[in-house]
């Protein structure tokens, strides 16, 4: 049996989002000088939101990129081949702040291989890293995010799923799914 | 689909569509990954890979040391004139010793078709034929069928025209399959005593007269006199086999439409293509070389999941 409940809604997924940009122009006085990078696959559905919300602020465009970090993975022993998506950065990160951007914050090993893969585009002046949700007691490197959408208290067997529109939900939703034994 | 059905690519006749896809949709990540200032992932990085050439290479074995090197792999070389083999080694006593010193992955040319076969199945960890004789040059197909689909968008319903010596060409072989699953119109093109005898079985076309064959084709691919494999005289001399089959400005530019040119390597110039030709516009004979290196890197970084199977 699967219990799923229901942690935001789109209107709180707003209010959330609004918050972390704030934050973001609060830390970043000039716009230029920074790139947001979303990690595929559902980062950079999560990126488009936080985009459009600070363009929207900011009046003026906001430099991001996506980054596929299929190739930096540590979990090369498996037998699975794991799908590599697009990746497109096209302007250097040489002394730029860059945002790394995730949906869900689990044992830090996409974000590691993140940071790997963004070095190869040069040498960024600071990496941050912005997620909508940290599930903090899962950590197996030590990695914190700068901005944080929701800290969440959850158990391996749990699962976290960020469903957009874009993804093609009918409504913006973030549930917890729990897999009990019968 | 997931990976590739075997361990091993050792021809392009036994690759399905979904396997085709596959090594084109990895090559696509890899071919940007190479433009990038860092132009190195450590997705290899726990393997040792090693390239044993038993026959002549130059392009093929760089790029496929240059593509170990930008996935991070370790790398040996092996060429047959400085190995034992002169000694007196056989083959499989030969690859046995380099796998006791924990190879991973096998990357073999030799002058003998089969023989990467007879390897493969004699050893568990993957196999790449680099060309064996006669028979197939998978990696060269798949970088050709990459190039036209990068510059026209697809293969399907296209007229591919492969112009030369066929007899003795492993990449003719290892196209017409590959073309073929892709869904495209074949034409073989050379003097008939370089064509081989039941080729039309294969579902080409086959034409002796160069200008009918441009005047067909959207892409031409150009082929070497292979004379090192030529133990005969199958032509009355170079000279003549350039005035009859050679491709040169002139006869393009009376064709009334775009041809795109491509060549394996390596070119003789001034035989089957002349120096404005391959240097032209038209030409796509370098990106099919910088192509190489990411087709080969797809290829690596799938066949590395199945080493542990």
């Amino acid at each position: 049996m699967t219990n799923i409940s229901k942690l935001f809604d789109s209107k709180r997924l707003e209010i959330t989002i609004d918050r972390l940009c704030q934050q973001i122009i609060e830390n970043h006085k000039n716009v230029e000088n920074f790139i947001l990078v979303g990690l595929q696959p559902r980062g950079v559905y999560f990126l488009e939101r936080i985009k459009s919300k600070l363009e929207k602020n900011l009046s003026k465009e906001v430099n991001t990129g996506y980054l596929d970090t299929t190739f930096y993975r540590d979990d090369f022993r498996s037998n699975d081949v794991p799908t590599a998506r697009e990746t497109r950065i096209t302007d250097s990160v040489d002394g730029k702040d860059v945002v790394i951007v995730d949906d869900v914050l689990f044992t830090g090993r996409t974000v590691r291989s993140a940071m790997e893969g963004i070095m190869n585009f040069g040498r960024p002046k600071k990496i941050e890293l912005l997620v909508l949700i940290d599930r903090y007691y899962s950590r197996e490197i030590p990695i914190e995010p700068t901005y944080c959408g929701i800290k969440l208290n959850t158990i391996t067997s749990e699962r976290v799923e960020v469903n957009l529109t874009e993804q093609g939900f009918e409504e913006d939703s973030i549930i917890i799914k729990n897999k009990s034994n019968e | 689909m997931n990976n590739l059905n075997s361990k091993d690519i050792l021809g392009t006749r036994n690759l399905s569509i979904e396997e085709i896809n596959l090594i084109f949709d990895t090559a696509k990540k890899f071919k940007e990954v190479l433009s990038r200032p860092i132009k190195k992932v450590p997705s290899l990085r726990h393997l040792t890979v090693a390239n044993i050439f038993f026959e002549n290479s130059t392009r093929t074995k760089l790029s496929f040391e240059l593509a170990q090197k930008r996935l991070s792999a370790d790398v040996i070389n092996f060429s047959s004139s400085v190995s034992s083999v002169k000694k007196g080694e056989s083959l499989l006593d030969t690859i046995n010793n380099i796998l006791v010193m924990k190879v991973d992955m096998i990357v073999m040319r030799h002058p003998n078709p089969g023989a990467p076969h007879f390897v493969a199945n004699n050893i568990n960890i993957p196999v790449i034929n680099a060309g064996d004789g006669t028979n197939e040059h998978p990696t060269q197909a798949l970088l050709d069928s990459f190039s036209i689909i990068e510059k026209l968008g697809s293969i399907k319903n296209k007229k591919i025209a492969i112009i030369g010596d066929i007899s003795h060409s492993r990449v003719a072989i290892s196209n017409i399959h590959l073309l073929k699953k892709l869904g495209a119109q074949i034409m073989l093109c050379g003097p008939t005593t370089l064509m081989p005898k039941y080729i039309k079985d294969m579902g080409v076309s086959v034409g002796n007269n160069v200008r009918e064959a441009l005047e067909w084709c959207d892409v031409a691919n150009i082929l070497r006199i292979q004379l090192e494999r030529q133990n005969e005289k199958y032509f009355p001399s170079i000279r003549e086999y350039s005035l009859y089959y050679g491709i040169n400005k002139k006869l393009l530019d009376s064709i009334k439409k775009d041809v795109i040119i491509m060549h394996p390597g390596p070119i003789n110039r001034g035989v089957e293509i002349s120096s404005d030709v391959a240097d032209s516009n038209k030409s796509i004979i370098l990106d099919q070389v910088e192509n190489g290196v990411a087709v080969r890197m797809a290829i690596m970084y799938l066949l590395s999941f199945h080493r542990s199977s």
